[in-house]
């Protein structure tokens, strides 16, 4: 998967996204804007599961589902590529 | 020699600018934010405003401009032009004029040496160069030289429109203004009257591309390059189609694809694309603006400010390449009444001019 779009993203704390390159803005929450962060950063799958399971209350199976469910997401709006 | 990007300064000029299109409200007019812009960049000296209607919101706000003369339509030719233009030089000094409506600039452009003569500077485009960015011609100058441009029709029957039946939905345009979307040949027919009754023939009638559109302002130094590019995505849209509100981006292939047709163009002067970046992940050029867009202080506020550097190109000084644009910077119209006395229109409307100051 390719992430270097995300890293372009401007993101700020309070869930608000734009996308310098499309001129699109999204929002997200909190965990959303987390699992972003990370990705632009480089961190993979199993990198990111390790932080979101020391910070929030999730199990592995329910991490699996939520995190595949998002890149869908993030693919579906053109923010990352399969 | 390459010279570092710089802010134009205009805190030391002494001249008169001259200013056309001072109209906003719905279908806002790019004279007043040129001028704002220009002000911005420190200029001190007379601003004269070159309307063609005594509604012309900008000649009721106070601060905008010194003169207001009202000019003859374009359509009443070179002759009755270059006339007012002269009483208007027996009266004030005009160093450097910006056009900013699409119909006036060929008259400025084919006047460029008679203007030159009377000491009113301009930088604009050569007439040849204007022509090649007709709507009309636009289909068949740049896919040729690899610029993607929707398929395009010329059409000037009825009968045409019920033919491309099949092709729906698609833009269909007047040659100078006016862009509607038809989503079938009855909408088509009826857009296609419309037109012809404002706009007359021929009509244009496109290949509706889906995707997103990015509108750039750029100046172009007449040799295939560019002093400065600001695209911006439309956020705000009004029912007229009008971009209201919109953000710069941060786009290198829009960039390059923008830089490309100015080169082939060779462009000098202001001027807007409209980009759209389609679905299939092409970039198709749907119209060349031959003047600054309404939304030109966006360009200012980003970073570059495009009518005090077309200020100092006139005047014929070296310009350095204006500052990167920021991303993300926004503009959103904001439209607020202006008081003012009637007595303001009634000079406007009985002498034809106004002098503030």
């Amino acid at each position: 998967m390719d992430f270097s779009k995300l890293a372009n993203l401007a993101m700020n704390d309070n869930g608000f996204v734009f996308d310098p390159n499309s001129g699109y803005s999204y929002t997200s929450n909190e965990t959303g804007i987390y699992i972003m962060k990370l990705l632009a950063a480089g961190k993979n799958k199993d990198e990111i599961r390790e932080q979101i399971m020391a910070e929030y209350e999730v199990n592995e199976d329910s991490f699996a589902s939520d995190y595949e469910h998002y890149m869908l997401m993030l693919e579906a709006l053109g923010l990352v590529d399969f | 020699m390459v010279t570092a990007p710089s802010k134009p300064d205009l805190s030391a000029l002494d001249i008169t600018i001259a200013v056309t299109g001072l109209k906003t409200g719905d279908n806002p007019q790019p004279g007043v934010p040129v001028i704002r812009s220009i002000r911005a960049a420190g200029f001190k000296g007379r601003i004269i405003g070159l309307v063609y209607d005594s509604m012309e919101s900008g000649i009721y706000l106070d601060d905008l401009v010194d003169e207001v003369y009202q000019m003859p339509y374009p359509s009443a030719g070179a002759e009755a032009f270059l006339a007012r233009l002269e009483y208007i030089l027996g009266r004030s000094k005009i160093d450097v004029v910006i056009p900013t409506l699409d119909a006036e600039v060929i008259l400025y452009i084919r006047l460029q040496d008679e203007l030159k003569k009377m000491g009113v500077k301009s930088y604009l485009p050569t007439e040849e160069c204007f022509l090649l960015r007709d709507k009309t011609r636009l289909a068949t100058f740049f896919p040729p030289k690899g610029i993607n441009v929707p398929d395009t029709t010329l059409i000037s029957e009825a009968s045409q429109v019920i033919s491309a039946k099949d092709q729906f939905p698609m833009m269909i345009k007047g040659r100078y203004y006016e862009a509607f979307k038809a989503n079938n040949a009855e909408e088509g027919l009826k857009y296609f009257y419309e037109i012809e009754g404002r706009w007359g023939l021929p009509i244009i009638l496109q290949k509706l591309v889906p995707g997103d559109e990015y509108n750039i302002v750029i100046v172009g130094d007449g040799e295939g390059g560019i002093l400065g590019m600001v695209p911006q995505k439309k956020l705000v849209i009004t029912d007229k189609g009008k971009g209201f509100g919109g953000v710069v981006v941060a786009n290198p292939e829009l960039d390059e694809f923008a830089t490309k047709v100015i080169s082939l163009l060779k462009w000098r002067g202001p001027c807007e694309l409209e980009v759209m970046r389609g679905f299939d992940g092409n970039y198709y050029l749907i119209e060349i603006n031959p003047r600054f867009p309404a939304w030109v202080r966006l360009a200012e506020g980003s970073g570059q400010n495009q009518p005090a550097a077309v200020v100092l190109k006139a005047l014929g000084q070296e310009v350095s390449p204006l500052p990167p644009s920021k991303s993300g910077t926004l503009f959103i119209r904001h439209a607020e009444d202006i008081i003012a006395d009637i007595s303001v229109m009634g000079e406007v409307s009985a002498r034809s001019e106004l002098i503030r100051r």
